[in-house]
């Protein structure tokens, strides 16, 4: 007899295929850097064995903010208001913590009209992980600069753009962010290591990736572009990351000079040295080396900042175990006999 | 004086009638003797109101607190004065300008009084210094000490018992007796001191009446507080704004006494504050739609500010229960005065076609009632819910019915979990299953494979999916408009107070003005003109309200705003009897007067029928 070819469906841990991850097909542009961010969420997520329905994709509005309908079907999503993302977000957490918060969030959605709440819920640490898709321009309404154009870019119908860029990786370590990363969308490899790690963080990570516009913003000399991005990429150290179980596969890997950040999970992120010797764990070296790569015109990537023990929002509320949003309706109305001692307090 | 002037001075007593106001500085610690004041009235079952009439500022500047007793139970906001107790020396003159004639001022003698000071007052010269020198205060509780003296003074001279000010003292203090007991000591070195050395000339005597057993003392944003936390409020989100500042606070305050879990001892409740009210509105929006019961409470400027949120919390049909304390706009407007301005704005707040439940509470009480209410409304037609109070009912100390007891289980509406929609052959979050609007709903935890769905702004279908079909558009945007309608039963109808005889006209009027209106009906009534009262509690307006406007020749709709919204409002939901309806409204920031809505009515009564 003869053996028919079946194709194998690789399952995760937790008996999940990559199909699984999926979501809607994607209407953004052929080639968006948004797709390989979409595509390496889903790997991350798979690979990690989180499943779907324990992940909330919560985003603002731009083509980043439409991108969390095209991965994580089966997981709940909120496409929410411009900039405003953190806002619901931070509502949103409260429900049930242990399902886990994915912010989707653009540089128009997060380092313009919405930087004030990028700021502000880094500062009260939501446990999430925080993804800006950064393309340096606004898509959907057809090519503007954003607060993080480069300085100089020239566009079809908006002339030269006159005004500095923001680093959001800059800003969020100055707002007191407890793990800042940036990735680059063409890098999918990279990319998939760090949003690994992003979602073994225990407190809010920051992961800027730039993600090319190919339709607005991908002439060779801008910041954001592919070209540019695979000509001056210089990644801080070479990053994989390792779960409980994957931890003796370390080894293989580790055959240059390393250094390793346990997680919560007991996961582990590997950092390989490059040819820096970066600290991610010196907040003031993050800061000189973000200042100089933006004079220096290097395109960094990898794990910028890491402090690990952070006090979450959540634990400042001391609250129930269980799901908030699970309790019976018995459990969360106080007693006549509350409310007769009100009475007679007051009366 | 001639015997028949004695005579009908002695018959004009007014007791257990007279409006107090304490005119002092704000920032010098006030605060206990006024509430010392009111609270021992209140305890020797005299009808009382307190409200503190404060600039926007922190120290220094004029401040008052207008206690209105009224043994007819009429304690609304009063024209002039009836008496005053003046420790303010920049604002004297002016605060004795607003006596009646045969008014009384109390005032510290240290203070030179004007020279023109009106000889038809009362003058009562309180000896607050030379009493404090008898006395071992520290010297950052002098200006406070100050205080507890004209208490004991003002007490003495109108009647007020040492027992009912032991009360209050107690009940201020409550669990620490001492610092009640070393209180009263200086109040009564001051009482003794009056009792000895004024002789009472005034027409306001003090007389014990029936207990008030029935009512209980306290702010509205204080009962907001409370009725969200038995509502069983899990979240709050927030931005310090006055007036609405306290309603939070009291959560805070009172939220690990009431909503400890009893299993664990750990919370079951969440106060958040965040960084703007865009923030507030967002978080209590993601909240809701996460399943929690969510509140989130500002005024005025913070409304504006959670506009966008809001219609996106409309339109993707998310719970959340939102109050305003409303101040006088528009802008940052009068801060710290009270008005009724607010509502034309929520009504449709946000752009496109938008609506939303209105609860208006009139009293303190209701402020509790409606706390937990709007909490089932919200989760029942899965929308946001407004409950309009105002500073003068959120801020002020009231008499009010005690609290009563939700008399039904919480409702958390068509909040579906794994088991039950697992017996739906087919669901999509916006799908009309039961043909009364309001769609299933599942939240994020919900680990059945069907229940997540994309939840957004932009349009979509049944399922939640992106949507540009004009068809679908106009399908679901009258689906959401048809819960309103649904909804409008379950909402708390308008109380409806009737005249003693047949009244060809009517008074509207909603919130915190009742008190104002039911002495307005009464004064009314003196002079011949027989009026029913209505105030509405809830919009949209209802058939009870449709009826009351129909059943009379013509209503009249009080308000403290510019241009009458309520009345406006009316005037388009029912527009066959638009005509009907006549707007009286003023603003100034104060809370209405019996008295100005008396007059205003008897002016158009005049003006336009010839009444």
């Amino acid at each position: 007899m003869e053996s028919k070819a079946v194709p194998t469906v690789e399952l995760n841990p937790i008996g999940l295929s990559l199909a699984d991850y999926a979501g809607r097909p994607s209407t953004l542009c052929p080639g968006c850097g948004h797709n390989m961010v979409s595509n390496a969420i889903q790997a991350a997520v798979y690979e990690m064995g989180i499943l779907p329905e324990k992940i909330i994709k919560m985003s603002g509005i731009g083509c980043s903010s439409k991108s969390p309908n095209y991965f994580l079907q089966r997981s709940f999503g909120f496409n929410s208001l411009h900039g405003r993302m953190p806002n619901l977000a931070t509502g949103a957490s409260f429900a049930d913590t242990s399902v886990k918060v994915l912010g989707i969030s653009g540089d128009g959605d997060s380092a313009s009209i919405g930087l004030g709440h990028f700021k502000h819920v880094i500062r009260r640490n939501v446990p999430m992980v925080y993804i800006i898709e950064n393309n340096g321009v606004y898509g959907l309404t057809k090519g503007q600069f954003s607060a993080t154009t480069d300085l100089g870019l020239e566009l079809k119908h908006q002339g030269v753009n006159v005004l500095p860029p923001l680093d959001l990786c800059m800003e969020a370590i100055l707002s007191g962010a407890s793990f800042v990363a940036r990735a680059f969308a063409g890098d999918s490899k990279q990319m998939k290591e760090i949003f690994k790690a992003a979602f073994a963080h225990d407190g809010l990570a920051i992961v800027d990736v730039i993600s090319p516009c190919v339709t607005f913003n991908n002439k060779d000399e801008s910041l954001q572009s592919y070209t540019f991005g695979r000509q001056n990429v210089s990644p801080l150290q070479d990053i994989k990351f390792y779960l409980e179980h994957q931890r003796e596969q370390i080894l293989d890997f580790a055959d240059g000079e390393t250094r390793e950040v346990d997680m919560p999970d007991g996961s582990v992120i590997v950092l390989k040295k490059t040819a820096s010797d970066y600290d991610p764990t010196d907040r003031m070296a993050a800061f000189q080396m973000l200042a100089e790569s933006y004079t220096e015109r290097h395109f960094i990537t990898g794990l910028i900042y890491i402090k690990r023990g952070t006090t979450t929002v959540h634990e400042h509320y001391d609250l129930v175990d269980e799901p908030l949003n699970r309790l019976s309706v018995e459990r969360l109305r106080p007693s006549k006999a509350a409310l007769d001692e009100i009475n007679t307090r007051f009366g | 004086m001639s015997e028949s002037n004695h005579s009908s001075q002695a018959q004009d007593m007014q007791v257990n009638d007279f409006v107090m106001t304490i005119c002092t500085v704000n920032g010098s610690g006030s605060a206990t003797a006024n509430t010392t004041l009111f609270r021992a009235l209140f305890s020797m079952g005299i009808p009382t109101s307190g409200k503190n009439i404060f600039p926007s500022n922190i120290k220094g500047m004029a401040t008052w607190f207008v206690i209105r007793a009224n043994a007819q139970g009429f304690t609304g906001r009063k024209l002039g004065d009836d008496i005053i107790v003046a420790v303010n020396p920049k604002s004297l003159a002016k605060d004795i300008s607003y006596l009646h004639e045969g008014g009384v001022v109390f005032y510290a003698d240290h203070l030179a009084l004007p020279e023109d000071a009106p000889e038809n007052l009362i003058y009562y010269p309180m000896p607050i210094k030379e009493l404090m020198k008898g006395l071992d205060v520290p010297r950052n509780l002098r200006d406070y000490t100050e205080n507890m003296l004209y208490v004991g003074i003002v007490s003495d001279v109108l009647g007020i018992t040492k027992d009912a000010l032991m009360a209050a003292l107690n009940k201020h203090f409550a669990g620490k007796p001492a610092i009640a007991e070393a209180n009263f000591k200086n109040v009564e070195l001051a009482y003794d001191w009056a009792a000895a050395n004024l002789e009472k000339k005034d027409v306001y005597p003090v007389e014990e009446m029936p207990p008030l057993n029935d009512y209980i003392m306290t702010d509205g944003n204080i009962a907001a507080g409370l009725g969200s936390l038995f509502g069983g409020m899990q979240f709050c989100s927030w931005y310090p704004i006055t007036p609405s500042t306290s309603m939070v606070e009291a959560m805070i305050e009172w939220a690990p006494r009431l909503r400890k879990d009893p299993e664990t001892g750990k919370m079951t409740c969440a106060i958040v504050q965040v960084e703007d009210e865009l923030a507030a509105a967002g978080a209590a929006v993601g909240a809701g739609w996460a399943g929690l019961r969510s509140v989130a409470s500002t005024s005025g400027p913070g409304i504006s500010l959670m506009a966008e949120t809001v219609g996106l919390a409309y339109f993707a049909e998310t719970p959340i229960v939102l109050w305003d304390v409303q101040r006088v706009g528009p802008s940052t407007g009068l801060p710290t005065r009270t008005s009724q301005g607010d509502l034309a704005q929520i009504y449709h707040l946000s752009h496109g076609d938008t609506q939303y439940i209105i609860y208006m509470p009139g009293s303190v009480t209701e402020c509790f009632d409606f706390g937990w209410r709007a909490l089932d409304i919200a989760d029942k037609y899965q929308t946001p819910v407004f409950v309009l109070s105002d500073l003068d009912l959120g801020m002020n100390y009231w008499m009010t019915k005690k609290f009563e007891y939700p008399n039904r289980p919480m409702d958390r509406g068509k909040l579906v979990w794994e088991e039950e929609l697992e017996k739906f052959p087919e669901w999509g979050r916006y799908m009309d299953i039961d043909n009364d609007g309001i769609p299933y709903r599942t939240v994020p935890g919900n680990l059945s494979p069907r229940a997540a769905y994309f939840t957004r702004g932009t349009g979509h279908n049944e399922y939640g999916n992106y949507e540009e079909d004009p068809a679908n558009w106009s399908k679901l945007i009258t689906r959401i408009g048809k819960k309103f309608k649904n909804g409008i039963k379950d909402l708390p109808e308008p109380v409806i107070y009737r005249a003693k005889q047949d009244a060809a006209i009517g008074i509207i009027g909603w919130g915190s003005t009742e008190i104002a209106l039911l002495e307005t009906q009464h004064l009314l009534a003196e002079k011949g003109i027989h009026a029913d009262f209505m105030r509405i509690r809830s919009l949209p307006s209802d058939t009870v309200t449709r009826e009351f406007i129909a059943s009379h020749q013509r209503n009249y709709v009080l308000e403290l705003n510019r241009d009458g919204q309520l009345c406006n409002i009316l005037k388009l939901e029912i527009e066959e009897y638009s005509q009907k309806l006549i707007s009286i409204s003023e603003i100034g920031g104060l809370p209405m007067s019996a008295e100005w809505a008396t007059e205003s009515i008897i002016a158009k009564e005049q003006e336009k029928y010839g009444k």
